[in-house]
């Protein structure tokens, strides 16, 4: 099925709509198209074309609830899904924390969508992809890469009359580029809502220019030192905070955000007063949702403001039950940045490590949010203002909450994709001290 | 079952902020639907469109895959069943070789016209991919095997098993933990059947019946007077298996400081332990860092198997094709070649094993129609073998792929993943009670914790949910904030005992994940408990 406008969507829910017998029922669609290509030792290894439409009802009998998807279309798929849902809310037990369906609400157009990157096509990718693997050719290096783009739409109708709609388009590109001898490697990561910003050509070239000045690292005594993280590096890490941002599990006391003898750490210093962070649907260089899956409006929200705690994700039900109004979930998050750039934030430090990417972050403790994981692709030691060379990578354990009280320094801030989940950021390269390094890696 | 499916239905999502608009997969199917297959003759002559298709259009392999995978998710939060849903995703993924390269598409739209359509894309895609080829792909030989049949051994079939029987088991886990002393319980249950049939242009249709189960939870204490909590995970591991695995039996059973479970998995014990132990653990002495012989339990060591020797071992690893995502293998051609490569000591032996039975990787053939093997991947303490599928055999000299093909779907294209990669037991006899009497400072470890490793499989630090302290010979008590850190090769070389084979269990995973676009496959590493000398333990406490 191709990607709905919002007056199909719209007439295609009311059809569904039309067949619940339902106390409440909520109809939903989404759906995507696109495509992929991956590459590595400079040929493309595997490709594919995407395609999915799913449409999902809930229903609701009094306090219980069924959901019930499915993908085909025709009148009779749409009678049977409804029928499904209904049988599922008969089946299950009543669930206290059922909160009534919301009624109809204004939304704003997102600015997500832009045509030149719905317009993509196999060639295109194909194209870009073989912009990046010349320029791997001609550095003599062997390149491993993956391109994806998607166009997608969502919709929501329910029983009392709430209608929201959404499209957008993405596309993102990750670089590898090692040596043949296997002694240097870099990396680089893009991801845009609009495709005209999309250089594979020069993002190559910076992973090429790692990988050929990482070669020959040399061990250095793990340890507390002052980083750099350039961005990616800085979201890969910041993204486990952020999905930590929840009322509910603070305020039962199992979150980094609970308070010792109750409650949640709103209106304290948690951070360094250089630390603010938000979310903004509207912000032109990370647009993003408008609405959320419970039907509210999403609207500019302050997370963290110089420091202190402004806000948790409060669930209608766990609002309800704290007597306060109700945070939904954001759609994007964004860091304030400083004015340096990073080779400023590099002139800047008498003895440091240059962080290019971090990997296989994984949570050690959620009491403090302490994190493990390893500098990757390309980390270089500085002194007297100068990367002086590279070094062997280093397992960190630290936690992004230690981390952003230690602030230094924010670079300015840039979009950036985290690359376990593709989800794009705007974060500011960060100098951080005492950054806990805890032993050496030999890998490349 | 695909991880954003997962995280949807389970709400492990949310909490997660930007997860939340993860899509929901599949189409659901009425709780109680009758368990039933799609006739495989229907499937052959669907699977036979797609080949005459893609053979017209000029393809010169075809390999097609009709998929039709159910998924149900039980899951209870207290005293409360959070949410119930059945799913079903049914489709088709046509596989071709054209111009020498690989093209891939798929449909959900059953119909003859649909599926050739697909079959067409597919080898215009291939066609496409050809001008960027440097070397066409090279096919290891495979048999056709015509019409066969493979189903996982399963006595009880858990989709017949009625959803109140599985939603008050663990609602009575819940019961049993919070009587503990456990202020949260959240308890799972998640049930796959891949109903999967393969057709290749070699000759082969194959029809097989994939069944798995995961039974778990996480139980949760707090000190309200100082705001520190614990949590304890269920010792239970997913298993290639239907229902039986939740009806205990004694001979199944381990009995020590914790008890341990082989193949039946006692649900209810085991969170009354935990919310017993969760208790302990908060009032558990810190530990102090330093270098300490670790015993690790099957519960807990087949994590560090499966990311310290499972993926090293990959040869699509190996040769670089994960090079941007999931990193490359320090353990690289030479070293195999050199026949004399020191991976471990000469008790570690690791096998590859695609034919286990109540593993989660256990099928008949793989995903490209190979029937499924056992191999050697560490004889000795030597490397010896990798794992590979039919475009990598050549490069390592094999006549045939060993089977390690897999996709999460029919709707994903099929790459290498790993088999079920096992320790070896020790074939002296040794109980995990004499092997801790030889400890002066160590610990034993049971239960999976927090995992990472570099992008070579070098340097890697582990946690796990139980840790006791060992003093000359006897457990002394229990310790939190454990973490210890090693390289592979020196972690290996340091196992000084693994215990017999009366000791041997499965551990795995439900969602080991690899690729992009990212997939899971479920797979399982079986030991015996073993002992690791002078490994470096580190301290996780902080304060924020």
């Amino acid at each position: 099925m191709a990607i709905l406008k919002k007056e199909e969507a719209k007439a295609l829910l009311q059809k569904v709509l039309a067949h619940s017998k339902a106390d409440e029922c909520e109809v939903s669609l989404r759906g995507e198209e696109g495509g992929n290509i991956r590459y590595a030792r400079n040929a493309i290894s595997t490709a594919g074309d995407i395609d999915n439409t799913t449409l999902s009802v809930t229903s609701y009998f009094g306090k219980r609830s069924g959901t019930a998807t499915i993908n085909e279309f025709n009148d009779a798929a749409l009678e049977r899904v409804v029928q499904r849902a209904e049988e599922l809310a008969r089946l299950a037990p009543e669930n206290p924390e059922y909160m009534p369906l919301r009624g109809p609400a204004d939304f704003k157009d997102s600015k997500t969508y832009v045509p030149a990157t719905a317009a993509i096509t196999p060639d295109t990718r194909a194209d870009a992809v073989a912009k990046s693997i010349q320029v791997a050719k001609e550095a003599q290096l062997e390149a491993a890469g993956f391109i994806e783009n998607t166009t997608s739409f969502s919709a929501i109708l329910n029983s009392k009359g709430l209608f929201a709609y959404d499209t957008d388009t993405n596309v993102v590109f990750t670089i590898t580029t090692r040596n043949s001898a296997g002694t240097g490697s870099g990396f680089a990561a893009r991801g845009y809502n609009d495709i005209s910003r999309l250089d594979t050509l020069s993002a190559t070239k910076i992973a090429a220019a790692k990988a050929n000045s990482s070669a020959g690292a040399k061990a250095i005594e793990p340890g507390k030192y002052t980083v750099i993280l350039e961005p990616v590096a800085a979201t890969y890490m910041l993204e486990n905070m952020f999905r930590g941002l929840d009322a509910r599990n603070a305020d039962e006391g199992r979150s980094f955000m609970s308070k010792p003898g109750g409650g949640n750490r709103i209106g304290e210093q948690l951070m360094d007063d250089k630390v603010t962070i938000y979310s903004d649907p509207f912000h032109p260089d990370l647009p993003a949702s408008t609405w959320n899956r419970d039907g509210f409006p999403l609207e500019k929200t302050a997370w963290i403001d110089k420091g202190v705690v402004k806000n948790l994700v409060y669930s209608q039900y766990w609002a309800k039950n704290k007597g306060v109004q109700p945070v939904p979930q954001p759609s994007n998050i964004i860091m304030e940045g400083g004015n340096a750039s990073l080779e400023e934030l590099i002139k800047s430090t008498e003895k440091g490590i240059l962080v290019s990417r971090l990997w296989y972050i994984r949570l050690v403790d959620a009491q403090t949010l302490l994190l493990t994981g390893l500098t990757r692709d390309g980390t270089f030691y500085i002194e007297n203002g100068e990367i002086k060379y590279p070094i062997k990578n280093l397992r960190f354990n630290e936690s992004p909450v230690i981390m952003l009280n230690n602030v230094e320094a924010l670079g300015k801030t840039e979009r950036s994709i985290s690359i376990e989940s593709y989800r794009s950021y705007l974060i500011p390269p960060m100098k951080i001290r005492d950054f806990t390094f805890t032993s050496l890696s030999d890998a490349i | 079952m695909k991880r954003r499916e997962f995280l949807h239905y389970t709400g492990l999502g949310l909490g997660a902020g930007l997860l939340s608009q993860i899509p929901i997969i599949g189409k659901a199917v009425p709780l109680e639907a009758p368990w039933y297959t799609i006739d495989v003759a229907k499937k052959k002559e669907l699977a036979d469109v797609a080949l005459n298709a893609a053979r017209s259009k000029g393809a010169t392999y075809t390999d097609v895959r009709i998929g039709r995978y159910l998924n149900q998710f039980v899951i209870t939060r207290e005293d409360k069943v959070e949410n119930v849903v059945n799913t079903e995703s049914y489709g088709i993924g046509i596989r071709v070789l054209a111009n020498g390269s690989w093209g891939f598409a798929s449909t959900d739209q059953m119909d003859k016209d649909s599926i050739a359509r697909a079959a067409a894309t597919a080898v215009a895609i291939a066609r496409e991919n050809a001008r960027l080829l440097t070397t066409p792909v090279q096919l290891a030989p495979q048999k056709g095997y015509g019409e066969v049949s493979w189903k996982t051994p399963i006595e009880k079939n858990a989709f017949d098993v009625p959803v109140k029987e599985k939603a008050d088991l663990l609602l009575s886990v819940s019961d049993a933990a919070m009587k503990g002393g456990a202020d949260y319980v959240g308890s799972f249950m998640f049930l796959v059947n891949e109903q999967k049939y393969f057709a290749s242009s070699d000759g082969s249709y194959i029809d097989q019946d994939v069944h798995r189960i995961w039974p778990t939870f996480q139980i949760t204490k707090i000190d309200k007077a100082t705001g520190k909590f614990e949590t304890r995970n269920a010792l239970s591991s997913p298993r290639g298996m239907g229902y039986e695995y939740l009806i205990p039996r004694e001979s199944d059973k381990i009995h020590g400081v914790t008890t341990l479970y082989r193949d039946r998995y006692d649900m209810l014990e085991d969170a009354r332990q935990a919310g017993t132990q969760v208790g302990e653990k908060l009032k558990a002495k810190s530990v102090e860092p330093g270098k300490y012989d670790l015993v690790l339990d099957p519960s807990h060591l087949w994590l560090t198997i499966h990311e310290s020797v499972g993926h090293p071992t990959e040869l699509d690893r190996v040769l670089g094709y994960e090079a941007n995502f999931a990193g490359t293998s320090f353990l690289t051609l030479d070293k195999w070649e050199s026949k004399k490569f020191q991976f471990g000591s000469p008790l570690v032996n690791i096998v590859a094993d695609k034919t286990q039975p109540g593993s989660l990787g256990a099928v008949g053939y793989d995903d490209e129609g190979v029937a499924t093997q056992k191999w050697d991947l560490i004889k000795n303490g030597v490397l010896v073998n990798y794992q590979a599928i039919r475009d990598q055999a050549h490069i390592i000299g094999l006549k045939q792929s060993q089977g390690c093909c897999y996709s999460q779907s029919w709707s994903d294209v099929q790459f290498q993943r790993m088999a079920n990669v096992s320790l070896q037991p020790g074939t002296a006899p040794l109980t995990p009670a004499e092997l801790i009497k030889n400890v002066e400072r160590g610990i034993f470890i049971a239960g999976d914790g927090s995992f990472s490793i570099d992008q070579q499989r070098y340097n890697f630090q582990f946690g796990g949910q139980l840790f006791y302290e060992i003093k000359n010979g006897q457990i002394v008590g229990m310790l939190k904030d454990v973490a210890y850190q090693s390289n592979t090769q020196e972690f290996w070389n340091s196992c000084k005992a693994i215990a017999d084979k009366r000791d041997y269990r499965l551990g795995g995973s439900f969602f080991d994940g690899k690729g992009q676009p990212s997939q899971v496959s479920a797979v399982s590493h079986g030991s015996a408990t073993a002992r690791f000398n002078g490994v470096n333990v580190i301290n996780t406490a902080r304060k924020i």
